[in-house]
């Protein structure tokens, strides 16, 4: 997304005439997602790390955890924030400066979808009610790219939350004190977002750029490990019918398990 | 799992809502086309307490230029919320949120315009939240397509834009500001009724599968009802209303 290459028309037609004829560009299956590769600690320094490649694109999530004032409404809860940005060195058309509109929304849509799930146990984030709470932020930076941040996002903040360790803090005279020991972050659940496109009348699993830059529209669903969806964002500048997404939805779901295996299994490493 | 604790009732036992409303019942809804002077289109939208203002620009020639596109229009869309919409005053500088749902509403209004037609210029949606509640962005959707129709701008259908969500273990139309807070999902959801395409969706909140394509087909009952609103208020403008047939 957010970066749009100079597809020549010429790419752009053999990419329809392949998926006309069952095939896609790279070689994969329709509803066939690229290889991932998880590296857990990748920086020692965050709480939970993990760099995660989604065929070439490549994302670094850090999670940091701090003592945190709570939001004013919800002083029983601790606080879990989200981000994604995207480097200027991922790709020759980035640049420095404030995120744009395609960013924002990369970024919201990852938050969203792991926040929907209630992955994170936010109340056992407390250190004292109203007044201190343990805040839990992971960072996304896309390094290199071709295609579906989304999901490569998704998968390296997951991944990097579940292996996260969470250090201890007790209340004292004038705020939180840091005490001995560690512990993994209290979750609940692990979202598996999974990015589809629309592409003439075809849609498939993970787009690669080549593919985003000529999609008609796409649509995010991530999942929890109950099967359940938890949050959709449908982006493109056209639409799907209801059996269309019907379809998507089941795509979702099924595909979700054994990126949900792998995620839990490179978390443990 | 989800929403926040409430002491409300969300759905008591005959099926009404914490607001009066069958579950499959839409809060109402008013459009007027044609409000504003200046712009050469523009609509004004009452949904449920919701008060949104849509005004259209253009096709004109675009600033800066670089965005200019030899092939086609382009289409921009503001969604802004006054700083006093809301129950606390708001940022009146666009944030984070207001920057993403700009960019759903534009994609969702974008297959139903013709810009292929109108190449080098632009098109501009601005749309501004006088007072919000719930689901407002589904009223801006609708009120923004009435403006662009009224614009005389070629359109291939109207979108029309209605959520559907989960309350209380089960589906429902419309999803309030209660609701959305104290419920388990809220799915947006825009819609071209006659070329059968949703251009719009969202969701935030757990559902299963089955549950997933219920919500859809309930928000599309619920675009369709929408509709009818909408052309009625073109009709008003242009037909005196008496068309209505």
């Amino acid at each position: 997304m957010t970066v749009f290459t100079t597809m020549d028309d010429l790419k752009k037609r053999r990419i329809h005439e392949l998926l006309d004829n069952g095939q896609r560009i790279d070689g994969r299956g329709f509803d066939e997602h690229r290889s991932i590769s998880i590296e857990i600690g990748a920086i020692p320094k965050a709480n939970g790390s993990a760099r995660v490649r989604l065929g070439d694109t490549e994302v670094v999530c850090g999670v940091k955890i701090q003592p945190d004032r709570p939001f004013p409404d919800v002083g029983d809860r601790g606080i879990f924030i989200c981000t994604a940005e995207l480097l200027p060195l991922s790709h020759p058309t980035v640049e420095t400066g404030p995120p744009n509109e395609s960013v924002i929304e990369l970024a919201r849509v990852v938050d969203r979808g792991i926040r929907e799930s209630h992955m994170m146990d936010l109340s056992q984030l407390v250190i004292k009610r109203d007044v201190s709470v343990v805040g839990v932020f992971a960072d996304n930076v896309a390094v290199d790219y071709d295609g579906n941040l989304f999901d490569a996002c998704s998968y390296a903040a997951t991944s990097a939350v579940l292996s996260a360790r969470m250090p201890r803090w007790e209340y004292g005279e004038d705020g939180p004190v840091l005490q001995e020991g560690d512990a993994p972050l209290p979750t609940t659940t692990v979202p598996v977002s999974v990015t589809m496109a629309k592409i003439g009348n075809h849609i498939v699993v993970d787009p690669n750029a080549d593919e985003w830059d000529c999609m008609d529209a796409r649509i995010t669903i991530t999942t929890d490990s109950n099967r359940n969806i938890c949050a959709i964002q449908k982006g493109g500048k056209n639409g799907f019918t209801l059996d269309e997404l019907v379809a998507c939805g089941e795509t979702a779901v099924k595909s979700a398990d054994a990126i949900r295996r792998t995620l839990e299994a490179a978390a443990k490493q | 799992m989800g929403g926040r604790a409430t002491d409300m009732v969300l759905l008591d036992e005959n099926g009404i809502r914490c607001d009066g409303r069958r579950i499959d019942e839409p809060r109402s809804v008013s459009i007027k086309a044609g409000v504003l002077k200046n712009a050469d289109g523009s609509a004004y939208i009452e949904f449920g307490d919701n008060k949104i203002l849509a005004g259209v620009y253009g096709p004109r020639d675009i600033h800066p230029k670089h965005l200019s596109d030899a092939d086609t229009g382009v289409l921009r869309c503001r969604y802004h919320m006054e700083p006093f919409s809301v129950t606390e005053r708001k940022n009146p500088a666009p944030s984070r949120r207001e920057i993403e749902i700009s960019k759903v509403i534009k994609e969702a209004l974008a297959p139903a315009v013709m810009l292929e037609r109108f190449p080098r210029t632009v098109v501009d949606v601005y749309i501004e939240i006088l007072q919000a509640d719930g689901g407002s962005r589904c009223a801006a959707l609708d009120a923004a397509s009435v403006a662009l129709a009224d614009a005389g701008i070629p359109m291939r259908d109207m979108v029309s834009a209605c959520a559907a969500g989960k309350v209380a273990d089960t589906i429902v139309l419309d999803v309030n500001n209660e609701e959305d807070q104290a419920g388990q999902a809220d799915m947006p959801i825009g819609y071209m009724p006659n070329l059968n395409r949703i251009t719009l969706l969202q969701l935030d909140g757990v559902m299963s599968l089955d549950e997933y394509k219920q919500c859809i087909e309930t928000g599309i009952r619920g675009c369709k009802l929408v509709y009818e609103i909408q052309k009625k208020a073109l009709m008003e403008k242009y037909f005196d209303g008496e068309a209505e047939k």
